[in-house]
């Protein structure tokens, strides 16, 4: 099932993002097309279960999706729309149509047919959007800071995804599309390596080159890994039981994410600092991407004050702990 | 590249109580310098005792003296005796590498005489790769055996062979035929198991930058092998030798070396301001290390041989494991650090550049993965 969905966003994608459409999406326009046929796909209730109306696939299902929009970059904000209609479910609360949005400073808040919010801890309140009043990212992203319209239904979570779900949820799904933006930098960073020639050889053929791109694989590797690891987590164990994975999550993709700007705007020089490239909405993906749902150094303090407060002894054992078999 | 998490076998959390019951009796008197060494540490008493527990050699088959266990059953072991730092260099060779190889590619004869000794705590191995011309471009070594009646001679020298002046054996990667002419260097190069006691062999220790005597210079001086010392296929020893190296670039040592330095930091740390990020950032690494790794011994589990796989982790755990020190060094002052974690970091301080040479160094390494992105 999961394979079926991976390959058919992926084909969809392919064929309907790009440097164009990120381009309009940015100039503040609503992929309307793309929209439609994300829904004809059954995307934004992928993790709504069936007697829901949903497909009720797991959260390691979602994570793989949003790392394959996060290649794309994100032409349409149908993984914010998942993880609003799957949390809003387990709260009981039956989706509806539309784009869902979550939060105060609501990702594109002012296209939201509906917007999920967090009252009270593990408490979910469904609102009509209300009113926005726009803001957006550094990649140009609608944020957009809501005044939430009248109550449409509200539900509580279940223990297992605890007090803080829509915090812990946000910080997968950016360390998800981080890891897909990741992957897709590098991808695009060999590619050009492999075309631009100087001193009458491709770029690749440069041992600095290849060193510098070596490190952007290891942390695409390792985001990806730490990902798909709490992605897993939190099917076994709800958020709450996952937030030492979804934090470790978060920290490692925001590294990564920085050491991967830096070094593909790097090997595309000049030419990656043009409007015109395609690098740029990547790149900016990253930088606001590692911000929100809680930074890395957030997420690295939460760990480290938990470390700390039980002592070195406890802390392998702790890690260890964690497997799931 | 591919990674994807493996499920561990039920049973191994009773395993690592197993495990962490004994190492708590069994390391009561390690000292900082035995933890910060670990798996370069040469102790054969504890490794007969890890033997007679049934602790080494443990995937290989009952008839070899092995037990039969799954893969990623061994990895609970290996990682359990990491994290606290246990001596458990005697050993380590044999059950990463030199055992499986025999297991792989050895006459049915060699598996009988010698697995059951690795398995058992008893023989010491070690790894004759390096030469005085031959480091990082490995094909230019230049020990040779000719045949001759009856075997094998045996001349040259391996360089850098950690722990030789106290192992058993050796395998060696040798020529055993001259290079095609404007052909391959792989070709003509074969595995040979030289016991070390043979006459002929002078193995002179190299003292280190810690003052100590950790590896060694080999000599082979017309060193009469027997026939049976040639390891799989003649002519065979690069791909033979390419395996080894997956082997032994592929555990869960390439990224804990330094761990017991974090485990004693965090007692040391608890009040330090902006210990907590710093801490967290480490625990995050660790966490997300261990995945990745587990992922390649899931993958060698499943037969599958994750060769990129292995460079790529290996390359971003030797990163972790050399700055570990280095990080909680930046968070205290020497003067205010409890004496055994200064002992710790003393000796993990002056290890540390070793962590990205030995087993590749971090540049051949990176090419490794360079060349799977397809820019080489
Ligand atoms: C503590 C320790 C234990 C060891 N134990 C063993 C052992 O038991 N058995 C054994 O066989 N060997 C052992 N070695 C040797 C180890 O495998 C070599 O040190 C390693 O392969 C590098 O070889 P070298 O030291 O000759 O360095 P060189 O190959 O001379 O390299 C020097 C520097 O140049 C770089 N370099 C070399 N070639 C390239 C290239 N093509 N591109 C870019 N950079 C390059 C290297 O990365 C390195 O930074 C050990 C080494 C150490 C430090």
């Amino acid at each position: 099932m999961r394979a079926i969905i991976l390959e058919q966003v992926d084909r969809l994608l392919a064929a309907q993002s790009g440097a164009a459409a990120l381009r309009r999406l940015e100039a503040g326009e609503w992929p309307e097309e793309l929209w439609e046929a994300l829904e004809g796909l059954g995307l934004p209730l992928l993790l709504v279960p069936e007697e829901l109306g949903g497909i009720g696939l797991g959260w390691a299902d979602a994570a793989a999706v949003w790392q394959v929009i996060g290649r794309y970059a994100a032409p349409a904000p149908v993984a914010e729309c998942m993880l609003a209609n799957g949390l809003a479910a387990a709260a009981g609360i039956e989706p509806r149509g539309g784009f869902s949005s979550f939060g105060q400073t609501a990702p594109f808040g002012r296209f939201a047919a509906q917007l999920l919010l967090e009252p009270a801890p593990g408490r979910l309140a469904l609102h009509a959007p209300g009113a926005a009043t726009p803001g957006q990212n550094i990649a140009r992203e609608p944020r957009d800071a809501m005044t939430p319209g009248p109550l449409l239904a509200e539900g509580a979570l279940p223990n297992s995804h605890g007090p803080r779900a829509l915090r812990l949820g946000h910080a997968l799904l950016r360390a998800a599309l981080i890891a897909g933006a990741v992957e897709h930098a590098l991808a695009l960073a060999v590619d050009w390596a492999n075309t631009r020639k100087q001193f009458g050889r491709a770029l690749a053929k440069f041992q600095a080159i290849q060193q510098q791109l070596a490190v952007v694989a290891s942390e695409a590797a390792a985001v990806s890994v730490a990902v798909s690891a709490a992605a897993r987590a939190v099917d076994s164990r709800g958020l709450e039981g996952a937030s030492f994975e979804i934090a470790c999550a978060k920290v490692v993709a925001g590294e990564a994410a920085q050491t991967t700007a830096a070094t593909v705007h790097q090997v595309f020089a000049a030419i990656g600092i043009t409007e015109d490239h395609e690098l740029h909405h990547t790149t900016r993906r990253l930088w606001s991407w590692r911000d929100e749902g809680g930074s890395e150094r957030a997420w690295a303090g939460e760990i480290g004050r938990n470390t700390l407060a039980q002592g070195g002894a406890a802390l392998w054992p702790d890690i260890t702990a964690r497997d799931i078999s | 590249m591919r990674f994807e998490l493996p499920s561990l076998p039920g049973g191994s959390a009773g395993l690592r109580a197993e495990l962490r019951a004994f190492l708590a009796e069994a390391g009561r008197d390690w000292t900082p310098a035995v933890r910060a060494r670990s798996w370069m540490g040469f102790d054969r008493e504890f490794s007969r005792e890890l033997g007679a527990r049934g602790w080494i050699g443990m995937v290989w088959p009952k008839a070899y003296g092995g037990h039969e266990r799954s893969g990623l059953e061994r990895v609970v072991v290996l990682e359990e005796l990491l994290a606290v730092g246990a001596p458990v260099g005697a050993h380590w060779i044999g059950d990463r590498q030199s055992g499986p190889l025999i297991l792989r590619r050895g006459t049915e004869e060699q598996r009988r005489k010698i697995l059951p000794g690795i398995a058992s705590g008893k023989l010491a191995f070690c790894i004759g790769l390096s030469e005085p011309e031959a480091g990082s471009d490995l094909a230019a070594l230049r020990t040779k055996a000719e045949r001759v009646p009856g075997g094998w001679k045996l001349n040259g020298r391996k360089i850098w062979t950690t722990n030789a002046h106290l192992s058993d054996w050796m395998i060696a990667l040798v020529r055993t035929s001259p290079a095609p002419e404007g052909g391959s260097r792989h070709a003509g190069l074969s595995q040979l198991l030289v016991d070390l006691r043979l006459s002929g062999i002078s193995i002179r220790p190299i003292r280190d930058l810690l003052g100590e005597e950790s590896f060694n210079e080999v000599t082979f001086d017309d060193v009469l092998l027997p026939e049976d010392a040639l390891l799989g296929q003649e002519g065979a020893g690069w791909a033979q030798a390419t395996e080894e190296l997956a082997l032994e670039r592929s555990g869960p040592e390439r990224y804990l070396s330094s761990l017991p330095a974090l485990t004693a930091g965090v007692d040391a740390l608890r009040d330090v301001p902006g210990a907590d990020v710093a801490v967290g950032r480490m625990v995050a690494r660790l966490n997300t290390l261990r995945g990745m790794s587990l992922s390649v011994a899931g993958m060698l589990e499943a037969g599958e041989a994750p060769a990129q796989e292995a460079a790529l982790v290996k390359d971003a755990g030797n990163d972790f494991e050399q700055r570990l020190p280095e990080q909680i060094r930046a968070l205290l002052e020497p003067e205010d650090m409890p004496e055994d974690l200064r002992a710790l970091l003393a000796d993990l301080t002056q290890l540390a550049p070793t962590f990205s040479l030995r087993g590749g160094t971090r540049e051949i390494l990176r090419g490794i993965i360079a060349r799977e992105l397809g820019l080489r």
